[in-house]
This record gives structure tokens, sequence and C-alpha cells, in this order.
């Protein structure tokens, strides 16, 4: 398998804030990657990064071995390569469902669109949506607008998809069927990113956890039912903690 | 009570000419509108880029016309300047000229709000799938802004309308100048004219701007 996307010495500041410091990371094709940690850590920053829609102090990204520079002319285009669902869904609250999916691969990437109209009925059927094409956001529950927003991501054919905290605005009834598509999506080879506070999820959906705090990687592992069971670190083994409750601390 | 008045209006053709004046006033500020959503829009773009000596420029542009009195700037432009700079412009041109340097700050600032009010995240999530600022703005951003931008710039047209009655005072024979002239000229005859030319003046601006802010309240019931 090849390297998708290489990162080095990433480094990230808000003035003197540095948010991130020397990040190193690649993944290969098809690889699903989770990142966790706590709030703040710069996880989320990190994803932003990666499509250019935050300016990095340091260091390099790049996919498929070209350069993520947030002012190169050439962001747009690569930007096609990286797809990116974002907490709050953001669909175009102006237009339908349909409309907001075939917007950016008809007028970006000058596709046909009733190819593109095709294919985005299959994939709007596959995640549970089918006859919602005329709604508009407004209609929809969150859950099934994160659906259409992973749909719309889809149809860019990204060669990656950075997924940013993607449940954490649900109600937890619909968190299921949101993590239910993107596991589907990673059995189907997708290479994807995801930032998430679902532990059982990552651990479910993982290739590889990568687990950040305070703008650094502190452990990075294949073997992640042996991270959940037993982190290496004591940073993580605490972060762990922070998601079971056990008896003996309430009394 | 004696009469209202209003028989005047039936005199010869002093309802005519009555309307012939509201045309005048709907003619100016129609023209200027239509000059003014256009420059307040560009210049409401201007308003929004972070170039700080843009910023400053159209602040201040922005403060003078909210401070100066429309009635000032229009006696600044029709006998002021017209001397100073020798130039030969008619009351009609000089009252556009006034109502869209004024309607295009106050459209700038309405244009600025609206893309300001539109969250951050949702150019960035038009920039992660692929699209450049042209079509982010094109497709994303106008399409809201518009939608946001109506009801407020109805009200600013509105309010041009009435305000055009102050170009009586530059000599501009609109509406209510050919109002008072029909009750000078009939004060002995019917000293009550004032009462019901006056109050037919104000149902002639009724008739002009309720249909405007009626449209302003469908649009926004469409699209909300």
């Amino acid at each position: 398998m090849s390297e998708l996307l290489k990162v080095t010495h990433l480094q990230k500041a808000y003035g003197d804030n540095v948010v991130l410091k020397d990040i190193n990371l690649s993944v290969k094709q098809g690889e699903v990657v989770v990142i966790i940690g706590p709030s703040g850590c710069g996880k989320s920053t990190f994803l932003r990064c990666l499509n250019g829609l935050e300016k990095i102090q340091g260091g390099e990204i790049a996919i498929d071995g070209s350069p993520v520079e947030a002012e190169s002319r050439d962001i747009s285009k690569i930007r096609q390569k990286i797809g990116m669902v974002f907490q709050s869904y953001e669909l175009f609250p102006h237009k339908n469902v349909i409309d907001n999916l075939l917007l950016a691969p008809v007028k970006v990437q000058k596709r046909d669109k009733e190819e593109v109209k095709e294919e985005a009925q299959k994939l709007l059927a596959k995640v549970g949506l089918a006859g919602k094409e005329e709604f508009f956001p407004r209609q929809l529950s969150g859950g099934q607008k994160q659906r259409v927003a992973i749909v719309r991501a889809l149809l860019m054919h990204p060669e990656i998809i950075l997924f940013d905290e993607v449940t954490a605005a649900l109600d937890p009834e619909m968190v299921q069927e949101v993590l239910h598509t993107m596991l589907k999506l990673a059995k189907s080879g997708s290479t994807m990113i995801i930032v998430t506070h679902e532990m059982a999820f990552a651990r479910a959906i993982a290739d590889r956890i990568v687990f950040f705090d305070e703008g650094e990687i502190i452990e990075e592992t294949r073997e992640v039912e042996q991270f959940f069971e037993k982190p290496k670190t004591d940073r993580a083994r605490r972060f762990l903690r922070t998601f079971t409750f056990s008896k003996s601390e309430i009394d | 009570m004696d009469s209202l008045g209003i028989d005047v209006l039936f005199k010869g053709t002093n309802f005519v000419r009555l309307l012939q004046g509201l045309w005048i006033s709907v003619e100016i500020s129609m023209i200027s509108v239509a000059f003014s959503i256009v420059l307040g829009t560009v210049v409401g773009m201007f308003m929004t880029v972070r170039n700080r000596i843009v910023k400053i420029v159209l602040k201040t542009y922005l403060e003078i016309v909210r401070i100066m009195p429309q009635m000032v700037l229009l006696f600044i432009v029709y006998f002021g300047t017209t001397r100073v700079f020798q130039w030969d412009i008619s009351a009609e041109a000089a009252a556009i000229f006034v109502f869209v340097f004024w309607g295009t700050a106050e459209m700038g600032d309405l244009v600025r709000g609206s893309i300001k009010s539109i969250p951050k995240i949702q150019f960035e999530s038009a920039y992660a799938l692929g699209m450049n600022k042209f079509q982010t703005y094109y497709y994303i951003i106008f399409p809201q802004t518009i939608r946001r931008l109506i009801p407020l710039s109805i009200n600013l047209i509105t309010r041009m309308i009435k305000t055009t009655s102050l170009v009586m005072m530059i000599g501009i024979v609109e509406v209510l100048k050919i109002a008072q002239q029909i009750v000078e000229a009939n004060r002995n005859s019917s000293p009550n004219a004032a009462f019901g030319v006056f109050a037919v003046v104000f149902l002639l601006y009724f008739i002009v701007c309720w249909p405007i802010s009626r449209f302003s309240v469908y649009l926004e019931k469409r699209w909300a």
C-alpha cells in the first residue's frame, strides 16, 4: 500500500500560542486513522490544517505527493482530493438535498449532471435517505443532515476523507446511524482520518489510533485493542479512564 | 365642520398635477435606489475586506452620511458645489447624487452586515468542497446574503421615497411642492385645502410604499 498523506514536522500557532508542535504522520491508502485526545489538544486544528483551512507555521503536508498550502493558488484543486465532514454538518441552507450534493461535482469538477445525480441517488439510498432529494436541510434531523454531508463529501470522489467530531452535535439516538454509515465506508476501503470522542466506535473502526495531547502525538499504534486495554503512556491511560465510571470513585 | 378641502383637487388639472409631482418623487427615488443597490453592494463587499485603509475610508464615509442631515447635503451639492466648481447640474441631478451618496453608504452597511452574518464555517464548507473564492461567493454566500438583505433594503427604499419630499427645498417641483402650490393658490376660496390636499399626499405616499413593504413581508415568509 502506498503512502497517501504525509505530514512532516507540522507546526501550527496562533500568535504565541503554539497549538501543534512538530506533528509527523503518514497515512496509507485505505487506512482508517482515528485521532483521540482531550478537548483543546489540537486534534481538530490538525484536521483543518490537512485541507488548508488553517495556515501552518512550519513543516509540510503532502497529499499524493502534492503539497497542501493554505494560500497557494492550487489549493482548491488539492482540496478536491480531501473530503471533509464538519461537526455542524454545514449543508447549504438555501439549497435542497440534491442541490447540496450536485453543486460541487457539477460546478467545480464539471462532471455530467445526470451522471452525478444518479450516483447521488444511489449513495442517498445506501445511507437510508432515499426520497429525501427535495428536502431542505431545515426539514431534516441532525443525523440525516450529517449523512447528507457525508454523501456530499463522497460525491467529490476524494482520496481521503476527514471527519471532525461528526457526531458531537447529535442526539444520542442519531449517533448510531451516522457511525454506521462511517463503518460501511471504512469497510469499502475508503481512506479516513476521524477525530472522535466515541471510544467504542474508535475501537471498532480504527486501523490505527493516534493519541494527541497538548499539541503532540503522545501515542500512536496499530495495536488498537492493546491500546484500549493497556495504553503504553500514562497520559493515554488517564485520558481513557475519564470514559469509565467505577463504583469506587463514586463512593 | 367646514369642508375638508379635498374639493380643490377637482378644480382644473390640480389632481393630475399632483400625480405628476408624485411621479417626479418616484422617479428620483427609483433611479437613486437602483444606483444605491448596485454601488452599495460593491461598497459593502469592500467593507468586509481586511485592509485597514479601505476600512477606515469606508467607515468615515458611512459616518459622514449618518451624521449629516440629507438636507444639508442637498444644499452643499446644489447651492454650494455648483458655485465653487462652476458646474451646471440640474436640481434633479443634484438630488439623485445626494440620494445615491446616502443610499450607497447605508446599502453598503446592510450588505456588509448580511455577509458578516453568514457563519465563517459556511465559507469553509464551500472551500472544503474545492470551490474557489468566486464560486463560494457566487453559489453559497450571495444567495444567503440576498435573503437576509431584502427586508432590510426595502426598509431603506421606503425611507428614500419618503425623504424625496426634501428635494422641494432645492426647487424641484415634486408632489409635496405641488400640493403646497395648490393650497396657496386656493387660500381664499378654500381655506381648509391644507388639510384635504396634504391628506391626499399622505395617502399617495402610502399607496406607493405599502405594496413595497408588503412585498418584503411576502419574501421574508417565502424564504424563512
